[in-house]
């Protein structure tokens, strides 16, 4: 299904790296394995989920941001975010990690 | 809790800050902003009270050079942590224009600038912890070297280099 | 090189004891981010787009063969087998983790490296030549006066909350390679009327959003006065600087709103009252224990080798090419001071991956008695090669990527990290200097054109140095879209300007088809053996207007 939404993106504390909010309040490198979003209140429960993992020192800054899905695809809508989710779009072999 | 730090120990402190009051209540030692020392100065005087005088970080010691022999204390405030000037303040407080009183450090006084704010010249700190004495050990000891002398005495290490002192 | 002693090495290992204690207490959560922030950038680590970076000093760009070789191994052990060295002469790695940055610090203080003070409010590494001690063109070598304002500076008591960052850099040459006059103290090693040796002192160079050449506030000043000099401008940028908004904070934007005579008058009043200050004399003994580091090396007694060397580049073109460029006169007949270019066309500029970390290590031990050096344009310099054995280098260095002959040329690229890496940043740089470098890689044509200096930042913050490239290149961002916008006439030499803007911003795909009418143009116009600059200079903006938006409406119209 084709879609807009939002996830939560943030930096996890012990190793800095750019992780997305699960279903399960656990934190993923990869954007597939974030929780999407569809609706605003979905969103901003998300978002305070994250926020009380910010208070337990698990991640730093969280934020929404707004992801499209296309055909399975998630894709960030904002280009700085794509490149946090892909990682430098000079070294596609960290991309491959993900 | 906040406490006032000595030489690592927590101490009470004498002074009650009437800087953020209408007015200084009379009878007790009390701690002015630069304000209310120019506002009541003579009935301040009068009073006979130990004085002490709190800064803020963009009034210089130099506003108040020749009234400094007055003020048992000044504090000197930090609104912010990252705001530096009042190491500034401090160094001239003491370098520039000798003063033996209590130098103090207040506001947003973190532990790990006590060892810098020392160096400059403070002697009291006013230190927000859960534990303001074990705040101090945990960091008493974390510079045993320095490269810059500053009116403290210690040596700077290329003085302990070519034996100077 | 200077070498840790006792108290060196003491104060590193406590600072690290004490970050590795505040590491502890962000983990364990006693410490917000808030508070934790100052601590972790003073120690040199920044969070950013992917992960945490550590920058790490390279003090006045010297590097010994061992410390090289550590570095590698931290890109091996702890990050992702690559370093990037930056417009400052330092070293990033991009992905070290929190919890490991104290074993990294204690690694990096094993070769006597450290990442003190690379962030933060405070005084930053101390940028000098790279050539220093080399250069036929040099007055007094740097690196010393270097290492006594390193230490002057580090863990400074009353300067470490500055109200901003705050560089220093040296130069002891007649020719400015290290970009002095953009700094917030430049010092430029000068003979006065008596031929007595002593510091010009410049201050409130920078770039960022609001760039300024700095102003000469001392034509000269004796060795003896350096210290309380500096201290007295510290002392009058920490009280009167500005802490309201970080955009205004630099010390450049004090001394542009005093202006120069009343800021060097402020200077003045407070240096007279410590300028005999005991607490700021540095002995004759530690000015001399320090610059016997700084000696120069058992170089052999060689004979010039200009007949060898011809006959090599003539029967060679290709080494040739690489002598014109990457090769600079020793101030010792028999030596060279090679360029290893870090510019190979298709690279990140400024990138090195571990192995050929080690491989430059071996290669400096071989080639160079065991020194590299780190330029601010984010090439390394081998200081002593012997000119015999420059051929044999040559191979050695095309082995392993680092031979490009293109120093000082168009595709001798500066570029930030940029939106692929950092916080910052509003568009990405690199993918940009990889197309520059695939566009023009003919050495012919790079030698034709001669001197051409492009720099390129991602954002306002000009880590990059765009406003003194001879071509600048800023990106930004527009409706989501990054956009290019070009600047020409900048220069970081000791004549220094800034940059003056081309025209509207274009896309990254229109850059180096800009680049090339630009070129062009120059071509076209350039008289006798004028470098790009000086044909700018000479002719004005128009004609590269005209060369690259000519055919556009907008500039149609606007011109006629």
């Amino acid at each position: 299904m084709d879609m807009t939404g939002q996830m939560v993106l943030a930096n996890r504390l012990t190793d800095g790296h750019t992780v997305f909010l699960a279903a399960d309040g656990s934190w993923v490198e990869a954007i597939a394995g974030g929780a999407l979003a569809s609706d605003q209140a979905t969103a901003e429960r998300l978002l305070a989920t994250a926020q009380l993992a910010e208070s337990r020192n698990v991640v730093v800054e969280p934020y929404l941001i707004g992801v499209r899905s296309e055909g399975g695809q998630r894709c960030p809508v904002s280009f700085r975010e794509s490149i946090r989710a892909d990682g430098p779009t000079v070294r596609t072999d960290f991309a491959a990690e993900r | 809790m906040t406490g006032l730090i000595r030489h690592g120990r927590l101490v009470p402190d004498p002074f009650t800050d009437a800087s953020g009051l209408d007015a200084p209540p009379a009878g007790v030692p009390v701690i002015v902003s630069l304000e209310q020392w120019q506002a009541h100065r003579e009935a301040l005087v009068a009073a006979g009270q130990p004085l002490g005088l709190r800064l803020r970080s963009d009034q210089p010691p130099r506003l108040v050079a020749a009234d400094l022999p007055r003020f048992a204390v000044i504090a000197l405030e930090f609104p912010k942590y990252r705001d530096g000037r009042a190491y500034t303040h401090a160094r001239m407080l003491r370098e520039r224009f000798r003063y033996a009183g209590e130098v103090r450090a207040v506001g947003d006084v973190l532990q790990e600038q006590l060892h810098f704010m020392q160096r400059c010249g403070f002697d009291t700190f006013e230190v927000v912890a859960q534990d303001p004495e074990l705040a101090w050990r945990a960091v008493a000891g974390d510079h045993t070297v320095s490269y810059q002398a500053t009116g403290d005495g210690r040596p700077r290490a290329l003085d302990l280099r070519h034996n100077r002192k | 090189m200077y070498r840790y002693d006792e108290f060196d090495h003491t104060l590193v290992a406590e600072r690290i004891a004490t970050f590795r204690r505040q590491v502890h207490r962000r983990l364990s959560g006693e410490l917000t981010e808030d508070q934790f922030k100052p601590l972790r950038l003073m120690n040199g680590l920044y969070l950013q787009l992917h992960a945490y970076m550590l920058r790490v000093n390279i003090p006045y760009g010297c590097l010994s063969s061992r410390q090289l070789r550590q570095l590698a191994f931290i890109a091996r052990r702890y990050d992702r087998n690559f370093g990037h060295f930056t417009t400052r002469q330092n070293i990033q790695y991009n992905w070290i983790k929190l919890d490991e940055t104290p074993d990294v610090l204690a690694a990096l203080a094993e070769v006597e490296m450290n990442a003190m003070q690379s962030s933060g409010n405070c005084v930053r590494n101390i940028t000098a030549d790279q050539f220093a001690g080399r250069a036929r063109d040099e007055i007094e070598d740097p690196r010393p006066w270097c290492e006594l304002i390193r230490q002057w500076s580090i863990l400074h008591p009353e300067f470490s909350y500055l109200p901003r960052k705050f560089k220093i850099a040296v130069s002891g040459a007649a020719s400015d390679r290290a970009a002095v006059k953009l700094h917030d103290v430049g010092l430029y090693l000068r003979r006065n009327a008596d031929g007595v040796i002593g510091f010009e002192v410049i201050v409130g160079g920078g770039q960022g959003r609001l760039p300024y050449v700095g102003h000469t506030i001392r034509e000269w000043l004796a060795k003896d006065d350096l210290f309380s000099y500096l201290e007295a401008i510290l002392r009058i940028y920490n009280l009167g600087g500005r802490r309201d908004n970080p955009q205004k904070a630099r010390i450049k934007v004090q001394v542009n709103a005093l202006g120069p005579e009343e800021f060097r008058r402020l200077v003045d009043e407070e240096w007279a009252a410590i300028r005999h200050s005991e607490l700021l004399a540095v002995p004759g003994a530690e000015i001399e224990r320090i610059t016997a580091y700084f000696a120069d090396p058992a170089w052999e007694t060689l004979p010039d080798a200009a007949a060898v060397l011809s006959r090599q580049c003539a029967t060679d073109p290709a080494f040739d090419a690489w002598y014109r460029t990457n090769v600079v006169e020793h101030r010792t007949p028999g030596y060279a001071i090679v360029n290893l270019s870090l510019k190979s066309p298709g690279i990140a500029p400024g990138d090195l991956t571990a192995d050929q970390m080690d491989r430059v290590a071996d290669l400096a031990d071989r080639f160079s008695l065991g020194e590299v050096r780190v330029s601010h344009r984010q090439n390394l310099v081998f200081p002593d090669v012997r000119q015999t054995d420059l051929h044999a280098l040559w191979q050695a260095l095309q082995a392993i990527s680092l031979a490009t002959p293109n120093i000082g040329k168009l595709t001798d690229i500066i570029a930030c990290p940029g939106l692929d890496f950092c916080a910052l940043a509003n568009a990405r740089a690199i993918p940009v200097a990889q197309d520059i470098g695939r566009h023009f890689g003919d050495p012919a044509v790079l030698q034709d054109i001669g001197e051409l200096t492009i720099n390129i930042s991602g954002c306002m913050n000009a880590c990059g140095h765009h406003h003194v490239g001879h071509i600048g290149i800023l990106g930004v961002e527009k409706n989501g879209e990054e956009f290019y916008q070009l600047t020409l006439g900048g220069s970081s030499a000791e004549d220094a300007s800034l940059g003056d803007r081309l025209g509207r911003g274009i896309p990254a795909a229109e850059v180096p088809v800009a680049i090339e009418a630009i070129v062009n143009s120059y071509r076209d116009l350039r008289q006798a053996d004028e470098r790009f600059l000086d044909t700018y200079r000479r002719v004005g903006m128009e004609p590269f207007k005209e060369a690259v938006y000519g055919d556009s409406p907008e500039h149609r119209r606007s011109v006629a």
